[in-house]
This record gives structure tokens, C-alpha cells and sequence, in this order.
């Protein structure tokens, strides 16, 4: 069931590639835009490229959010999704995870090349890569219940921002937390393991919070 | 005599209690107030560090107390009512929320009046500062999620997963604020070695904690009686006391 829904989510993703496309893009342009709106100081760029490229990246991750669930809700596959006698709460783990291969992978191997514009060190753009590893599928995950709490609603994607933002801060704070760290010459495994346990609790509640508002939604 | 405390669940005859207790919780905060504010700006000595500035406490402290205290009732009752299914646990909630955005808001304002004069600005990215404003963000999210829905049932059952998930979120978002923060050395404010507060400080201050408590019990109630008509509109007992003249 779980390589299923993923597979499946896969295929679809490749069938329509521009949207793909477009997130990574999105990603891309914000990262570009503030070199141009602060100046091209490279001291300057340099301290503020970790927060740039996270922002950036929550910003992505949650842009793709409204298509986690809501091709599937309008041609009723998950109506029957939900009446299916597997566990809905892997189902929605499995799209998460779909979603992230989709949009987060990207970042993920995009974010180094974006660093070096940035003039950020090599082993800061290691580290950089790693906590976008290792956060990006918090983002999913996390999104995933403020998509099926939002689903079908009129204005969902403003409001989708409303509430997936301020619980996305944690990783925000710990994976900007981490270059910086590293930047400064300090320890950041810290930060590391914060981050993994971010992830560990959201793998555990969050698809069964989703699956709950999901059951919500669709009532 | 055995009480059947269930019966004031039904939303009919919490109707008529709170209409009973409005004005008794109007009354007491009422009283609260005036006493907490004269002992605040009369009562109280002027601090020798802080001036008269400081007085700004009695009202910053308790709406930064409630603002907490209502995020965790709210979800609290809105989990009640995503569990047991009962509707006045999750009208309740829906009530609970402006009270404590509004406090939230208060708290935000007159500690950024209160920073002017004291550390010289009106902004620090303290730990405290940053996840009151976060928890503000988290009422607004609340409620604009369930504005946005137009089924009452839905609306309050999503208010609840995203509210008890806030919950969740609220210990996990404060400690890395303040991890954050310590990391970043900024603000070289402390809260936390505040002077030994006089007692008749504290006296005032408890005394507007206390009012402002009265206050949200009040105008929680005051706004569930409303969102109980409002839902229960093409009920027979509303209908039984509209022909009374008592609506």
C-alpha cells in the first residue's frame, strides 16, 4: 500500500512535469531575488544565505501543498481512498512521502549550486545540504495536515499558509541554526539531531493527525 | 442529591445558565478591576529603577498570562468536543479564541510600550516576544480556518486537529526560540532577573489577574450564548423564546 500510493503519486508527478518544475523554479527565483534587493556585499550574503535558502524552501514546499490531496479529492479517488480497509494514516505517509521526492528532493540537490552564489563555504554547503535532507520531509509532513484540514476550501491556499507556517518555525530556526553554526565554527551536529527528531515525532503523529482531517473534510 | 452535570451540556439549558452567570462574572470583574487598577496606579510605590513606567505590568501580565492559559482551555475543550462529539464543548472553543487573540494582542502592545522607555526599543527578538507572536499567529490560524468553513461541524472539528496540534507545537516552539536566541546572543535584555516585586505590586497584580479571568469567563460566555442561538436558530426552544420576548 505505502509503494503504492508512492509509486503511483510518482507517475503522476512525471506525467505532469511542469509542476515539478515550477516549485523548483519558485525556489530558485526567491533565492535570486535577494541578492538583488539587498546588494551584492558578499560578507553580507554570505551570513544571510542559510535563512534565504530556508525561507525560500519553506515557502516552495508550501506552494506544492494544495497538490498533495486535491487532484485526488476533485476526480473522488480519496473518497475512496478512505473507504479503502487500509490504514488511511500510511496512506497519507505515503503521499507525504510521494510529495516530498517531488519537491523536496529537488531543493535538496538544487540548494549547494544556490549556495555558491551565495559564496558560502564547501563545508558549510555540506551541511546546508544535509539539514534540507533531513527537514525538507518535515515540511511534507507537517503540510500535509494543513492540506487535509484545508481541502476544498475556498481561499485553502492563503489560509494553508496561515496555519503550516508557524509550526514549520522549529525547522526553520534549527536548519538555519545548523549552517550558521558551522559558519562560525562551532558544533552543529546539535542541530542535526533536532532536526531528526522533528522528524521522527512527525513521521509518528502527523500522518495520523492528517488522517484525521482528512476523515474531517471529506465527511 | 446527585447532580447530573451532563444535563448543562445540552446547549438549551447551558443557554439559560450562562445567561444566569453573565452578569455575575460582569459584576465580579467589574469590582476586580477597579481595585486592581487602583492599587496598581495609586497603591503600588513608583519603582526606583523602573519609574512609573513599570505600572504598565498590571495590565501587560495578566492579558500575557490569560493569552497562554486561553490557548490551552481552547484546545482543550475543542478536543473535548472532536472526542465525545459533544457541540457545546466545540462552540465553547470558537468562543474562546478572540478572547485570546485579544489578549495576545494586548500582551504584544504594551510590552512593546513598555520596551520604548526601558531597554529603547520597541522590538527585541526576546524568546518571550517571539513566541507570543507566534502564538498570535496560532490564534489567527485558528480562527481563520474556521471562518473559512461553512459547515459548523467541519469547522469545528478542523478547529480542533489544528488547535490540539498546536498544542503540541506551542513547548516544541518555545524551547527553540529560546535556543535561538541563546544562540544568537542578540537581545541583551533579561527578563529573568527581574527585582524582588513589592508586595503590593504583586498584590495588584494578582488582583488584575484575577479581574481579567472574570472578564474571559464573561465574554466567553457572552459569545457562546450568542454562537448557540446563531446555530441553533431553527430549534423549537429558540423559537419558544422568541415568542416570550426573552431574545
Amino acid at each position: 500500500m505505502f509503494m503504492w500510493i508512492i509509486k503511483r503519486d510518482l507517475l503522476l508527478a512525471m506525467r505532469r512535469q511542469s509542476d515539478v518544475l515550477t516549485t523548483l523554479f519558485f525556489f530558485i527565483i526567491v533565492v535570486s531575488l535577494f541578492p538583488l534587493s539587498v546588494g551584492p556585499e558578499m560578507n553580507m550574503l554570505r551570513t544571510m544565505a542559510p535563512g534565504v535558502v530556508w525561507v525560500a524552501a519553506l515557502l516552495a514546499s508550501m506552494l506544492s501543498l494544495g497538490r498533495m490531496f486535491s487532484n485526488d479529492y476533485v476526480d473522488g479517488t480519496l473518497e475512496q481512498m478512505l473507504l479503502s480497509p487500509q490504514s488511511l494514516s500510511l496512506l497519507v505517509l505515503g503521499k507525504a512521502f510521494a510529495h516530498w521526492l517531488v519537491t523536496g528532493v529537488p531543493l535538496v540537490l538544487m540548494a549547494p549550486v544556490l549556495g555558491i552564489q551565495y559564496d558560502l563555504p564547501t563545508d558549510a554547503l555540506l551541511v546546508l545540504t544535509a539539514a534540507l535532507l533531513l527537514g525538507t520531509p518535515v515540511l511534507s509532513l507537517i503540510g500535509a495536515i494543513g492540506a487535509a484540514l484545508t481541502l476544498g476550501l475556498r481561499g485553502g491556499g492563503v489560509l494553508v499558509s496561515l496555519l503550516v507556517l508557524p509550526l514549520y518555525i522549529p525547522v526553520l530556526i534549527f536548519g538555519a541554526g545548523a549552517v550558521e553554526a558551522n559558519m562560525a565554527g562551532v558544533a552543529f551536529d546539535a542541530h542535526l539531531s533536532l532536526i531528526g527528531a522533528f522528524l521522527l515525532v512527525s513521521i509518528v503523529f502527523a500522518p495520523w493527525a492528517a488522517a484525521s482531517s482528512l476523515r474531517v473534510s471529506l465527511e | 442529591m446527585a447532580i447530573n452535570w451532563f444535563k448543562y451540556s445540552s446547549p438549551a439549558s447551558f443557554y439559560l445558565l450562562a445567561g444566569k452567570m453573565v452578569p455575575v462574572f460582569v459584576f465580579i470583574s467589574v469590582i476586580l478591576l477597579v481595585v486592581g487598577l487602583y492599587v496598581g496606579f495609586f497603591v503600588a510605590p513608583t519603582d526606583f529603577q523602573q519609574g512609573e513606567a513599570y505600572r504598565i505590568i498590571f495590565i501587560h501580565v495578566p492579558a500575557a498570562w490569560m493569552s497562554m492559559f486561553l490557548y490551552v482551555v481552547m484546545a482543550f475543550w475543542a478536543g473535548i468536543g472532536l472526542a465525545f462529539n459533544t457541540r457545546l464543548s466545540s462552540m465553547f472553543a470558537t468562543a474562546i479564541a478572540p478572547t485570546g487573540a485579544m489578549f495576545t494582542f494586548i500582551a504584544l502592545w504594551t510590552g512593546a510600550v513598555w520596551g520604548k522607555p526601558m531597554w529603547g526599543t520597541w522590538w527585541v527578538w526576546d524568546a518571550r516576544l517571539t513566541s507570543e507572536l507566534i502564538l498570535f499567529f496560532l490564534y489567527i490560524g485558528f480562527m481563520s480556518l474556521q471562518a473559512a468553513i461553512d459547515d459548523p461541524r467541519r469547522a469545528d472539528k478542523a478547529g480542533a486537529i489544528i488547535a490540539l496540534v498546536g498544542v503540541i507545537n506551542i513547548p516544541i516552539i518555545y524551547f527553540s526560540v529560546q535556543w535561538w536566541n541563546t544562540l544568537h546572543q542578540g537581545a541583551s535584555v533579561s527578563l529573568n532577573q527581574a527585582p524582588a516585586m513589592a508586595t503590593t505590586m504583586l498584590t495588584g497584580m494578582l488582583i488584575m489577574v484575577l479581574a481579567s479571568w472574570m472578564y474571559s469567563i464573561a465574554v466567553i460566555l457572552k459569545r457562546t450564548r450568542v454562537i448557540i442561538l446563531e446555530r441553533e436558530s431553527h430549534t423549537a426552544w429558540v423559537a419558544e423564546l422568541h415568542k416570550k420576548g426573552a431574545i
